[in-house]
């Protein structure tokens, strides 16, 4: 008996060990979704709709892993080495600077729909119930006694889409005339009664301290506001504004390691889906989809003129005519 | 005279001088040492003008002071009240003691952002406290005051955790003589006990300033952040530098590194006036 048993167990082990190997059902795949602050609702009611669509063509279960924090920060630490598989961030630019980096591999804009940007948002105003200081667009937060808030251009990235928004709608109230744009903006940032380092210190002021008549604010984080202290404020949509595109792409690097490169595809291919697309719009964030966007009509003011990114030259121009030390908005700002 | 006495002696508790120190000197440079030199390293990618363009930047000029004046006050105001608390510890016995001393450390388990939240609330012109001192015509939140505030929450336990145990080992019988002496009790205190709880107040001093001096969390939310107003901070102006969509660590850490020198200064010069209020002490005690 004894010498029938060792080749036996030894076949055994053999084909544990290959069964092991070879992941077949056991293995759990995991995807990480590396995302900012204001979209934790919105991808938390996504991932359920995402299993729901793709867990039955999945051969093993699949799980996943959302992680939020300040978008510039979050492109950080995956640069710094956070294994994600998929990043959804505030701004191209953070994915750019990932791109940079030499995880993600060039052209990734072009590899989704909409500039790899399933969903946009827009920068708004929040004033509070009744709107005493009545306010509707640009010029009505340069007026002498308005408080404003809005983060520092120079320490957050979203907070420099407040600026250029005003700045947009500066040039085209005074037909380009880049002094009057100037004076304008200034008088703007001279009624800037706190300057918070990001959009949640600024609404964390404004909302729950009380400071300020106007908040400046991103729409799907101004709506957040909105539906957790109903009948406090109300949201000002400007006649100018700019569209924020929040772009979303595959880390290749990652997934080629991690071997989840299909279910990251799918995971982002699925954002565009009508599901997902009324998802975006239920949690504030305006959908792609022109359709679905009328849908909303009335959560989204769809009369504000968007100016974009690219009518500044792009981020990083924007960032160097405007915010980098002694731009544009250093010399304003010091007066 | 001391260090030779310590090296001779055979009685050690830990062996293996040589061991020990080999530890004690990986642990230092992988958590230290090397971290530190990496700062060193990016901020030296600079050329020395852009460095000294950056470094006397107004904003960043206006940080310093600002960290250094706000830091040397809440140290200060917390040598005082730490002292305070310290002795209401030591020294008397009253319900919720206990309680009250496990209180002390809480500034350390709270996240710092937590309680700049929380601070920044309060001290608002709209907050529980703030209002009140708004009639005043004080402002808290969004000041300097506001920042001292924040500093003093999270530096505190140093002096009081510094201060304890050397008051707890004081000798009684110092006080007495000196009552028995007919020395009053404004004098006791400046000239027998004070003495004594000069090294530990020291101490408590220097690490609650440091501590300062490096703080983020709980002051970016109280402060304002405004550069006119002077309330922003040096690791406000790092953080800009490395969140404002540029992550320009060069920039970040050529500030960080003179924070460090500054702050090293400043530390070994509270060091130096905490060796000698300890020799002072032993010179007495002799």
């Amino acid at each position: 008996m004894k010498h029938k048993i060792a080749p036996l167990a030894a076949l055994a082990a053999v084909l544990a060990a290959g069964l092991l190997l070879s992941g077949c059902g056991s293995r759990m795949l995991t995807l990480v979704n590396v995302s900012y602050d204001p979209t934790r609702e919105f991808y938390a009611a996504y991932n359920e709709e995402f299993l729901r669509w793709y867990q039955p063509q999945c051969a093993e279960p699949l799980e996943v892993l959302p992680s939020h924090g300040g978008s510039g920060s979050q492109a950080r630490s995956v640069i710094e080495g956070v294994d994600a598989d998929v990043v959804t961030l505030a701004l191209a630019h953070d994915i750019t600077l990932i791109e940079q980096a030499g995880l993600i591999d060039p052209g990734w804009m072009d590899e989704l729909p909409e500039n790899s940007a399933p969903y946009t948002s827009t920068i708004v105003f929040l004033v509070r119930a009744g709107n005493p200081k009545h306010i509707a667009d640009w010029d009505d937060l340069t007026a002498p006694g308005v408080e404003v808030i809005t983060p520092d251009p120079k320490s957050s990235g979203g907070a420099c889409w407040n600026f250029l928004a005003a700045w947009e709608y500066a040039l085209r109230r005074y037909d380009n005339d880049e002094a009057q744009a100037r004076a304008f903006v200034s008088a703007l940032y001279g009624n800037v009664l706190v300057m918070d380092s990001g959009a949640r210190g600024a609404t964390t002021t404004f909302v729950e301290n009380g400071q300020g008549d106007v908040l400046i604010a991103w729409e799907n984080e101004a709506l957040v506001s909105l539906r957790e202290y109903p009948g406090e404020f109300e949201l000002v949509t400007p006649s100018v504004s700019i569209k924020a595109e929040p772009s979303v792409a595959v880390v290749d690097e990652n997934v080629d390691y991690n071997g989840t490169r299909e279910a990251a595809q799918a995971y982002l291919e699925h954002l565009y889906s009508d599901e997902a697309q009324r998802l975006a719009g239920q949690y504030g964030y305006r959908p792609t989809d022109p359709d679905i966007l009328a849908e909303f009509s009335d959560t989204f003011d769809l009369n504000v003129q968007l100016c974009c990114i690219d009518d500044f030259g792009g981020w990083d121009q924007a960032y160097a005519d405007f915010f980098a030390d002694d731009a544009i908005f250093d010399q304003i700002y010091r007066g | 005279m001391e260090p030779k006495k310590v090296v001779n002696n055979k009685a050690r508790v830990i062996p293996g001088f040589g061991l020990s120190l080999g530890v004690v000197l990986t642990m230092l440079s992988v958590l230290v040492l090397i971290p530190l030199m990496s700062v060193l390293g990016y901020a030296f990618r600079m050329t020395p003008q852009e460095f000294w363009q950056l470094i006397t930047r107004p904003n960043v000029i206006g940080a310093f002071g600002t960290s250094l004046l706000c830091s040397l006050i809440a140290a200060a105001v917390n040598s005082v009240f730490g002292l305070l608390l310290a002795w209401v510890l030591v020294r008397y016995d009253f319900p919720g003691k206990r309680l009250m001393d496990g209180l002390i450390e809480l500034p350390f388990a709270l996240p710092t952002a937590v309680a700049g939240i929380t601070l920044s609330k309060m001290y608002s012109t709209k907050g529980v406290l703030g209002a009140a001192l708004a009639r005043l015509g004080i402002r808290v939140s969004y000041t300097r005051l506001g920042l001292v505030v924040a500093l003093v929450f999270v530096g505190i336990p140093f002096v009081v955790r510094a201060i304890q145990p050397v008051l707890e080992g004081l000798d009684r019988k110092y006080e007495e003589a000196a009552h028995m002496l007919g020395a009053g009790r404004a004098r006791t205190f400046f000239r027998v006990v004070l003495p004594e709880l000069m090294p530990a107040l020291w101490t408590g001093f220097g690490l609650a300033l440091a501590r300062g001096l490096g703080e983020y969390g709980s002051v970016v939310y109280i402060s304002g952040n405004s550069e006119k107003n002077g309330t922003q901070v040096v690791s406000y102006v790092i953080m800009q530098k490395l969140n404002a969509g540029n992550m320009d660590y060069e920039s970040a850490t050529a500030i960080a590194l003179v924070l460090l020198a500054v702050s090293f200064l400043l530390l070994l010069f509270v060091n130096i006036l905490q060796v000698r209020a300890a020799r002072r002490t032993r010179e007495r005690g002799a």
